[in-house]
This record gives C-alpha cells, structure tokens and sequence, in this order.
C-alpha cells in the first residue's frame, strides 16, 4: 500500500449501480460523428471529403502540427457531410459525419499480429501516433508526445493509472477485470521504450478483483508492479498519482516527464497494446452509462462516433426524467444540455442523475477552513474566490490560483455551498488566454 | 428526449454538509450544557435561555426588513449566538440585560459588519464583554445554588432579589485568595459561575460531538489549553500544584470559551498553522489577565483580542501550494 497521502475528500462513488455489469459490445444504429477535434490540442486535418467511401480503421484526418491526432474511422460507409457537430465539451466542432454500410470492410493489414520486441522505438512510436491515440483518462493528450520526451534515459517510472477515482465510473475497471492482459501487454511495449523504468500499476483499494487479477498476471514480470492506492478523491489525478507512487512533486508548470514519469491511463496502454501489437488504431471506446436516472446502467463497447443517444437507449432508456446530463464523473465532468452527441476519445461515460445537486443558491462564508482542508494542492480556494471576484488577479496568482487542477473538492465540501472550483477554473482560463 | 437539462460547471455533486446542518450540530453540541445549566440553577436559567434565543432571531429578522436586506432561509445561527450568550450571563443577571446583551450581539457586533461570515469578534462574547463592562456587578454574581422562587412572576423579576442562594466566590476566585477548590465539584459543575460554563463534564461530551462530527478540530482548543496550562505552572507562583492547575483549567469559563468559543469559525484562523498559533496567544493572553492581572477572568477578553488578530494570523500562514514548497523556501 501506497503510503504518501494527499488532501481530497472521501466520497459516495456509486460504483455499485454498474461495476457487476460485463462489458456489452453495441453496434451502431444511426450516422457516425467523427469531430476534428477530440483531444488536446489543434484540431485534425480532414482527409476524406462528401461522398468518399471508407473502411474500418480508415485514416479520416490527420493530426494537424506536434499536439493533435489522427482520426480513424470505425465503420465502413460514404462519408455523408463534413460540418460542424454538437460535442460532449458544449461546443460546436467541425466534423466527418459517415453513413453506416453496416459492413465493417476492414482496412488491409487491420488486425494483424506484429511482434513489438522486434519494433524500433521510432517504429512503436509511429504506430501510437497513426492510431490516433489520446490520454483516454479524459484530458485527451496526444499519446505519442507523451511518449516522446527529452531524454528517454532519464524516465525511471511508467505509471498506469487505474485509480478511476471519480464516482460512478466503472468502464476502466472492467476493461482491469474483462482484459487485463492487453494493460500489461502494453505496458510492457511501453517499458521496452524507455529502458531505465519500472512500470508502476496504481489500484485503489476499492478494486480487489481488478488488484488479484493484474498482479496474477504481473507475476514473474520483474519489472511491473501493481501497488494499492487508498481509495480517495482525486486519487487519479497525475499530480496525486504521481505523489503516492513516487513521492515526486509536481506543479503546474511540470509534465511527469521532468521528473522521470510517463503516466497513462489503464485504457490508453491497453490502445497502445492494440495499436502495437495487433495493428488494430483506436476506434471503440469502453463506456460506463450509468447514474440514478438510468433504468438498468451498464458497460459498453461502442465505435467512437457513435450517438450516446443510442447508448441510453441500449441501457433501457431513463426510469425517471434526469435534471442533469454529465459526460465524465461528477467531479470533473462536463453537463451537457442534450445527450444526442457522439462518443468520442475523451468521453468515457455518460451519467444521468435525477436531482442536480449543483443547483443551489450560494450563501455567505462562514470561514470554516473545509476548502483549504481538502485541497490536494494544498490551496486556500475561499481566497482565490474572493480575489477572482475582487478581479485582483496579481495577488489570485501570487496565492497560487494557476496551481489549481479543477478537481472540485472545494465546492464539493463548501457548506455555503459557493462556486469555489467554478470561479478559480474560470479566472485561470482568463489569466492564460492573456498570456498567449 | 424532452427538453433541456441543467447544464453547469464541474463538480455536479455536493456534499450533504450545508452550514445550517453544522449550525444545527453546534446546538446539538450545546443541549447538554444548557439542560445542566438549567438543572443545576433553576428553570430561571431556562427563562434567560429562551430570551437571548429568542432576542437573536428577532433582531435578526427585524434587521433584514428594516434594512430591505433578503431574508436568507434560515440557517441557525441567530440561535448558537443566543444561546452561546445564555452561557456566558449568570443565572441571576435581569432579564433585560439579556435582552439588551442579544440585540448588542447580533446587531451591533454581526449585522452591521455584513452579517453571516463577516463580523470581526464573536458575537456571543463581545456582547458579554459590553455586559462586563457595564454591568460589572451584576456580571460577577453568581448563584451557587438553585434559585428557588415560588411564582412564575418571581422568575420574571430582577433575579438578585430572588436569589436565595449563596451569592459567593467563584472558584477562580478561591484560587487567586490562595484557597484550594474542590476538584469533583468543579468537573461536575457543582461550582458558582455563568449558567453553561460550570458543568465541565457536559461542555466536553459536547465538544467530543463536535469533534466526532468533524465540526471542530482539536487544534485551537488544545493549543488553548496547554499552552494556559505552561503560562500557569510557569507564572501561578504554585509549581507543580495539580489542584491549582486544574482548578484554574475546570474552574472558569476556560472549556467553554476553547470548544465552543474560540473555535468559532468567523473568528478563527482558517488555517491548521493559524489555528495553533491563534491558541497558543489566546493561552497566554489569559493567563496574563487571570494570573497577572487583578481580575479572576480572562477567557473573554483573550478570545476577543484575538478574534482582533485573525486576519493578521491568516496572512502570515498563507500555505504554499503542493509542489511550489521549495520554490520558496530555496531562495
């Protein structure tokens, strides 16, 4: 057990609704939306226009300079319309609409067996990148530049993360329970990248099965270790994660890499092992459904693209009208208006909750210290507030305003129930989009 | 799909802890010190209870229209003030006093700062202190007995002239004249002094709820305490003398004043350092007043001297943020 601690906050996680239920491959219904941009970064560059045929696993737009990915197809059809779609993030994004043939004609050479052992760096490298993959963790950051840092010698750690702190998410645990072999096979390909590291595992004890079953596999493996996390919020986060395994710091103008670490999520390294090995790119994600609203939640394996309308349908629908649609956990998520919006490489769930919680009026402070108390990154959020809404943005920066990673565990705690994360989250964005 | 959802900024969900829940934990926390206080002086007690109560609320209330100010759903804390108040009055203090001490707290001190959350002192104690200072000897009387009266007009009348009681010294008092004090008595609450500080033994059963339902955390009360405790053993001219220690810890309105008042959180430092250090000053404030000075209290005026000092507390421990430690401690 992981024995460094963090602030944060213990929290109902809600797993219970859907952790039991196996993964349900699901096949689309209706047209696929590929957005342009579904990661960090700039948006990709198309590479089909109207009325071309594709195939599965089809290059359909390339990444557009260093930071951006490719986007691969997950069915084959005719391109139908390349416009601008509503997304999870709110907004409206250029993207490649395809009708279905309902054929699924593959791409040559998809799916074929390659051994990495015999792969160069430069080689496993190209395959990540041609595969389109991102953090699938939800930040979305291009895989192939995490990768790729400065000095390969100098990572001693690649971490995977299977914390999977927000609640009601299960999808990556059951990816750890149903295919736990694709997680070490990848993290094997990514350990032959950088010869100095140990591969890191890192469960919260919430997770027993999913723990019991990637350490029988790490068995004999002297270079992977699974460790336990304690269960807490946010355990997941690269700064807390990167803490209790390594008792390495971070701020925020740190990547991992400038301390010797490469962390992935549970899901991306099992896209390398399949982008590697099995020269199969990234086009189904796993995805939990789940939350108070939906009458039976439920893990799926769907094509990205594919509407999430069609998945609240395959998971019966709502048993009561929802108030609040989230895309993400409740912690971190984004709520979105209308769910009618495809699957996409940084969306690994859809929650439906009958009662919005957040929908409370804001009272007075009454100093109680809870903020500062459960700020992993040992803020003083009440601070931050009162300067963001004084617009006094020398002093929010000099207390630290941009080290803030938006976990929401100071609004979350708050008893006035105020917009701490909201205000500090905001106020950031401003004082970065005056920098650039 | 019918119609739109909500849609806001991350987090969606909220924990169930709203500052009305924790007003009403600091009450639960202060029944059994009322139900003692009323016990063991007479349901007069209860009357000075139910008026400061009563007087916080109202003012309360009456300010918000007077002033065209939204009536915020209520939230509870009118009540802790009123009855944190009642604490402090002596059983036998005229009714209006009290009355006057609840307008003072909740108006002069909490309102016309910006209410909820902005008043400098606590509000409970300050109108205590202009109590003191005006009142000084209808403050300083206090009843070692039940006061025993037979009408309900009695208990409405000036309480000195009901008291039948002994009127006598406080157990602070014995210990500054050089006497010892009985220390069963004193944890039990068999002793004279306000109506909630007596019962020991009932204010810490309270304050072990506070800390079990994590309102309070033990830093300010405990730094508090010890750090009177060593101020004592060092100054009180008494070494190693167990019951003069204790006496001056169980004796006064010390345990009171640590758990219930120095912990309140609009006028305390909002930081774990700041809280130490703001218990650690209040400490040796009152053991200056109490052992240096000529009075036999000090708890009051330590906490509202403080209270002074919190911003400046605040500011000098502002934390540094996780991974910036060295950043500022290198150069």
């Amino acid at each position: 057990m992981a024995k460094l601690r963090f602030k944060g906050i213990h929290i109902y996680d809600g797993k219970n609704l859907s952790k039991d239920k196996p993964i349900t491959v699901l096949l689309p219904k209706g047209d696929l939306v590929f957005p342009l941009l579904q990661h960090a970064g700039k948006p990709a560059r198309p590479l089909v226009s109207k009325g071309d045929q594709v195939l599965v696993g089809q290059k359909i737009a390339e990444a557009d300079g260093p930071v951006s990915a490719n986007i691969i197809s997950s069915v084959s059809g005719t391109v139908k319309a390349v416009e601008k779609r509503l997304t999870a993030t709110g907004r409206m994004v250029e993207s490649i609409v395809i009708s279905n043939d309902n054929e699924y004609k593959k791409t040559e050479g998809y799916g074929q067996e390659r051994d990495y052992t015999k792969m160069s760096k430069e080689e496993i490298r190209e395959a990540v990148k041609e595969a389109g993959i991102v953090g699938l963790g939800g930040a979305g950051f291009p895989t192939h530049v995490k990768l790729s840092p400065k000095n390969d010698e100098k990572i001693d750690y690649v971490i995977v993360n299977g914390a999977e702190c927000e609640p009601y998410l299960t999808s990556d645990y059951r990816l750890m329970l149903e295919e736990p072999e694709k997680i070490i096979g990848g993290l094997k390909i990514l350990l032959s990248l950088f010869k100095n590291a140990k591969g890191v595992i890192g469960i919260e004890d919430n997770k027993p099965e999913a723990i019991e079953n990637l350490r029988k596999l790490a068995e004999g493996e002297n270079k992977i270790e699974v460790k336990v996390l304690k269960t807490k919020y946010p355990q997941g986060g690269e700064r807390q994660m990167v803490y209790t395994l390594t008792g390495r710091k971070l701020n925020s103008d740190k990547l991992p890499a400038d301390v010797g670490c490469i962390v992935c999520n549970v899901a991306t390294v099992a896209a390398v092992y399949l982008a590697v090995a099995k020269s199969t790119p990234l086009t189904h994600m796993t995805v939990t459904v789940s939350g108070d609203a939906i009458a039976e939640p439920q893990n799926f394996r769907v094509p990205v693209g594919m509407s999430f309308a069609e998945l609240v349908e395959a998971a019966g629908g709502f048993k009561s009208e929802p108030e609040k649609i989230v895309f993400g956990g409740p912690m971190m998520g984004t709520a979105m208006h209308s769910y009618d919006v495809p699957v996409t490489k940084t969306t690994s769930s859809l929650l439906g909750f009958v009662k919005d919680e957040a929908a409370v009026a804001e009272s007075a402070c009454i100093r109680c210290g809870k903020c500062h108390e459960h700020c992993p990154l040992n803020l003083m959020p009440i601070r931050l507030q009162m300067l963001a809404l004084n617009n006094n943005l020398e002093m929010f920066e000099k207390n630290y305003g941009m080290e803030c990673c938006g976990c929401g565990c100071c609004s979350y705690v708050c008893p006035a129930k105020r917009s701490l994360t909201q205000t500090i989250t905001k106020t950031k964005q401003q004082i970065l989009a005056k920098r650039h | 799909m019918s119609g739109l959802y909500n849609v806001s900024a991350a987090p969606h969900t909220r924990s169930p802890i709203t500052t009305k829940t924790i007003m009403q934990d600091v009450i639960i926390a202060l029944i059994p010190a009322c139900l003692f206080g009323i016990f063991n002086f007479g349901l007069r007690a209860l009357i000075v209870i139910l008026a400061t109560v009563l007087t916080c609320a109202v003012t309360e209330y009456v300010y918000c229209r007077l002033m065209k100010k939204p009536v915020n759903p209520w939230d509870y804390s009118d009540v802790v003030t009123g009855l944190i108040l009642a604490l402090n009055l002596p059983v036998s203090i005229p009714i209006w006093m009290a009355v006057l001490g609840g307008v003072f707290a909740i108006l002069i001190v909490k309102m016309l700062y910006g209410g909820l959350g902005q008043n400098v002192m606590n509000p409970a104690l300050a109108a205590r202190g202009f109590l003191m200072i005006s009142f000084p000897t209808r403050m300083a009387s206090f009843a070692l007995e039940k006061i025993s009266s037979p009408g309900l007009k009695d208990y409405l009348r000036d309480g000195a002239l009901v008291l039948d009681g002994v009127s006598g010294a406080t157990p602070l008092g014995q210990l500054k004249a050089g006497e010892t004090v009985d220390l069963l008595k004193l944890f039990i609450g068999h002793v004279g002094g306000t109506i909630g500080e007596t019962g020991t033994l009932f204010l810490l059963l309270g304050a072990a709820y506070l800390v079990y339902r994590k309102i309070i955390s033990l830093r300010i009360p405990l730094s508090y305490i010890l750090s009177f405790a060593v101020f004592a053993l060092i100054f009180g001219g008494k070494g190693f003398d167990s019951n003069y220690l204790l006496g001056q810890i169980l004796g006064g309105g010390l345990i009171l004043g640590a758990f219930f008042m120095a912990t309140d959180y609009v006028t305390s430092p909002a930081t774990p350092k700041g809280q130490i250090i703001y218990g650690i000053f209040l400490g040796i404030m009152t053991g200056i007043f109490r052992i240096i000075g000529s009075g036999v209290e000090g708890v009051t005026y330590a906490i509202l001297l403080g209270n002074l000092l919190v911003p400046m507390i605040d500011n000098l421990t502002r934390p540094v943020a996780f991974g910036r430690e060295r950043a500022k401690n290198g150069k």
